[in-house]
C-alpha cells in the first residue's frame, strides 16, 4: 500500500516523533514496503477466528489490593532529566 | 581455561583447579585485548566483576557449592542493573542508570554469577543484524566482515569469541536464535512467562522472553535452571513448577518423533543450508529418532504476521521514552510538544522510529481492524498449526535462518529484505512456544544453526533432545580462528 508524504506527517505527529523534512521521502518509501509485505494478511480468511492476544490465552492475574512497595519516589526519580521537589520538570504549559 | 564450557568451568571451581578470581581475570583479559575490534560489549566491569569474584571464592570456601558460583558472565544490555549503565543499544538510554535490577540480573547474582559488563545489542532490540545499535555494529568473530546476528548480536560474538562462557539474551522474533545459528551458539529461548520479563526493557510484550546463550546445552540447561520461575513482578509469568533441567540429559533419545516442516524447506532456503540441517536430521536418526513430515500451512503468514503485532506493541511500549521521566531529552525545547517530539525524533535510531510508525498506523482509528485484529487472528490461526502438529511429534526441527550469517550493509537499505532473516524464528515468538537453536555445521567458514521448537513448557526436552546431539558431533565445539 502506498502511503503519501501526508500520511507519514499524520502518523509521526500521532507518535510524537519529530521528523527532518529529508527523513520523510525514505520512511514514506519503507513504510509503504512493510505495508505492502503484511497485505498478504487480508486475503485470508479469519471469519470466526477468536483473535489471540497472547500466548496460552493467560489471563492476568490479580493480586490483593495492599501495599507492597515502600516509598521510591527519590530513587525512581533519579533518572529523570529534571526533577524539583519530586516533580518532573517540564516547560510551561499553562500561560 | 576459555576454551572450556560452563559445564566444565563449573566443575573445575568444585574441584579447587582454579578460582573465580583466577577465571574472571582470565576474561577480562581476553575482553580488554578483543572487544575493541569486535565491539561485542557497551560497557565492561573490571573493578565490580573481580570483586563478585573474590565474593564468590569467600562463599566457596565456607561450603557454598552452587553450580554457577563464580562463573563469569555477561548480560544483554537490555536487563537493567542496578547503578550500572543500561543503554538498550540507544541514544535515548545512554546514559541512563537504572534504580533497579531486573529479576534475571538478581537470579544470576544470587546464583553468585559474576558480571564482566553489558553486551551490544540492535537499540531496543529491533534488528537481526546488531547494526541498529547507537554504540556502533559488532563484528562475527567468524568472520569480520560479517554480522553477528541480532538483536542480541554483542551476546553471541562475546561468547563465540570466548570473552564469557555465557550471555544472557532476550527473543521476541528469533533475537537469541538467530545470532546463536550466525555465531555457532547454543540459544533457548523458553516459553513466554518461563522467565521474568521485570526489569527487561520492554518491546513487544507478548513476545518477548529473556534465555541463555552458551556453548552447550547443558551449559543452557544449568543457567535455565537459574533464571526460571515465577515472579509476582511479571504480570504474564507463569507459575508452572520449574523443572529439573538437567536431571536427563544423558537418557537415550530412542523413539522420539521429530516433526520436520515441508515448509522450512521451501523457497528462501539456502542451499548449503539445507544440506546441513538434512545431514543433523540423519544424524538424529542414527540416534533412533523418528523423522516424521509435517506441514505447517500458515508458515508463510509468520512474517506479516509478526510485522503487525511487533510494531503495534513497540509503538505502544516505547510511548514511555518522553523525555520527562527518563532517557534523552532535546535541548531548550520551548513546549511540552516540542519536548516530546524532538526528544523522540533525536533519541531513537532510524529502524526504531519505522516500527514505531508502523505500529502507531496499525494502531490508529480506522486500521486497528484490518491489521491489528486481523494479525492476531492469523497468530490464532499459526498457533493452531502448532497444537496440530505436536498431536504427531515430540519436537519440531528445521533450520534457524534461511542463510548464514551475512556481510555487513548488505541489508542495511532493505527492511523486508532484513526482516525475512526472521523467517523460521518468528512462529515460537506468537506461539509462545520455547524454541533453540545449535550449530550444526559450517558453511564457508561460518555456522549453520539447526532449530528444535517444542511444546509450552517443555524447555527440559529440548535441551535433552539437543545435549544428544551434542555428545556425538562436534559443531558446538568449533571456535572461530584468532581468538586463542
Amino acid at each position: 500500500m502506498a502511503l503519501t508524504t501526508d500520511d507519514i506527517k499524520q502518523i509521526a505527529h500521532l507518535a510524537r516523533i519529530g521528523l527532518d523534512d529529508s527523513a520523510i521521502e525514505p520512511l514514506r518509501a519503507d513504510l509503504s514496503t512493510v505495508l505492502d509485505l503484511v497485505e498478504q494478511l487480508s486475503a485470508i480468511d479469519t471469519n470466526g477466528v477468536e483473535p489471540m492476544a497472547h500466548p496460552g490465552n493467560a489471563a492476568l492475574r490479580l493480586r490483593a489490593d495492599s501495599v507492597s512497595e515502600t516509598n521510591q519516589r527519590d530513587s525512581l526519580q533519579s533518572p529523570a532529566p529534571l526533577v524539583e521537589q519530586g516533580y518532573f520538570l517540564v516547560p510551561r504549559v499553562i500561560e | 581455561m576459555y576454551e572450556k564450557t560452563l559445564a566444565e568451568q563449573s566443575q573445575m571451581l568444585a574441584k579447587g583447579e582454579c578460582s573465580s578470581v583466577e577465571l574472571t581475570s582470565h576474561y577480562l583479559e581476553r575482553i580488554a585485548r578483543f572487544n575493541a575490534e569486535l565491539n561485542a560489549l557497551i560497557s565492561v566491569d573490571d573493578k565490580g566483576a573481580v570483586a563478585a569474584a573474590h565474593a564468590a571464592d569467600a562463599k566457596r570456601a565456607e561450603g557454598d557449592a552452587s553450580p554457577l558460583l563464580g562463573i563469569p558472565m555477561v548480560h544483554k544490555d537490555i536487563f537493567c542493573v542496578e547503578g550500572g549503565r543500561t543503554t538498550c543499544g540507544s541514544r535515548m538510554l545512554e546514559h541512563f542508570v537504572s534504580p533497579y535490577n531486573a529479576t534475571v540480573v538478581n537470579k544470576t547474582r544470587e546464583a553468585g554469577m559474576v558480571l564482566l559488563g553489558k553486551a551490544n545489542m540492535d537499540e531496543f532490540a529491533m534488528g537481526s543484524s546488531n547494526e541498529n545499535s547507537y554504540f556502533g555494529g559488532v563484528k562475527n568473530p567468524w568472520n569480520h566482515d560479517c554480522v553477528p546476528g541480532g538483536s542480541s548480536g554483542g551476546s553471541a560474538a562475546a561468547v563465540a569469541a570466548r570473552l564469557a562462557p555465557l550471555a544472557t539474551g532476550t527473543d521476541t522474533g528469533g533475537s537469541i536464535r538467530q545470532p546463536a545459528a550466525f555465531c555457532g551458539l547454543t540459544g533457548l529461548k523458553p516459553t513466554y512467562g518461563r522467565v521474568s520479563r521485570y526489569g527487561m526493557i520492554a518491546f513487544a510484550s507478548s513476545l518477548d522472553q529473556a534465555g541463555p546463550m552458551a556453548i552447550t546445552a547443558e551449559d543452557c540447561a544449568m543457567v535455565l535452571q537459574a533464571i526460571a520461575g515465577f515472579d509476582e513482578r511479571d504480570s504474564t509469568s507463569s507459575d508452572k513448577p520449574v523443572d529439573d533441567y538437567t536431571a536427563n540429559l544423558d537418557t537415550p533419545i530412542a523413539g522420539l518423533k521429530i516433526g520436520v516442516p515441508e515448509e522450512y524447506f521451501s523457497e528462501g532456503l539456502d542451499n548449503d543450508v539445507a544440506t546441513q540441517v538434512r545431514s543433523a536430521l540423519s544424524e538424529y536418526e542414527k540416534l533412533g529418532a523418528t523423522l516424521v513430515p509435517i506441514s505447517l500451512p500458515n508458515q508463510g503468514l509468520c512474517i506479516p504476521a509478526y510485522y503487525v503485532v511487533a510494531p503495534a506493541e513497540a509503538s505502544s511500549n516505547l510511548s514511555r521514552f518522553d523525555g520527562v521521566r527518563f532517557g534523552y531529552r532535546c535541548d531548550s525545547p520551548v513546549d511540552l510538544e516540542d519536548l516530546y517530539t524532538r526528544s523522540r525524533g533525536e533519541g531513537f535510531g532510524a529502524e526504531v522510529k519505522r516500527r514505531i510508525l508502523i505500529g502507531t498506523y496499525a494502531l490508529s482509528a480506522g486500521y486497528y481492524d484490518a491489521y491489528y485484529l486481523k494479525a492476531q487472528q492469523v497468530r490464532r490461526l499459526i498457533s493452531n498449526d502448532f497444537d496440530a502438529a505436536f498431536q504427531q511429534v515430540d519436537v519440531i526441527a528445521g533450520p534457524t535462518t534461511p542463510t548464514p550469517a551475512f556481510e555487513a550493509g548488505a541489508k542495511t537499505d532493505d527492511p523486508v529484505a532484513m526482516y525475512l532473516n526472521d523467517l523460521y524464528t518468528v512462529s515460537a515468538n506468537l506461539c509462545g512456544l520455547p524454541s533453540l537453536s545449535m550449530a550444526c555445521g559450517n558453511v564457508n567458514g561460518l555456522p549453520v544453526g539447526l532449530q528444535l521448537t517444542g511444546q509450552y513448557f517443555d524447555e527440559a526436552r529440548l535441551l535433552h533432545v539437543a545435549h544428544r546431539y551434542q555428545q556425538v558431533t562436534d559443531w558446538h565445539q568449533r571456535m572461530p580462528a584468532g581468538i586463542e
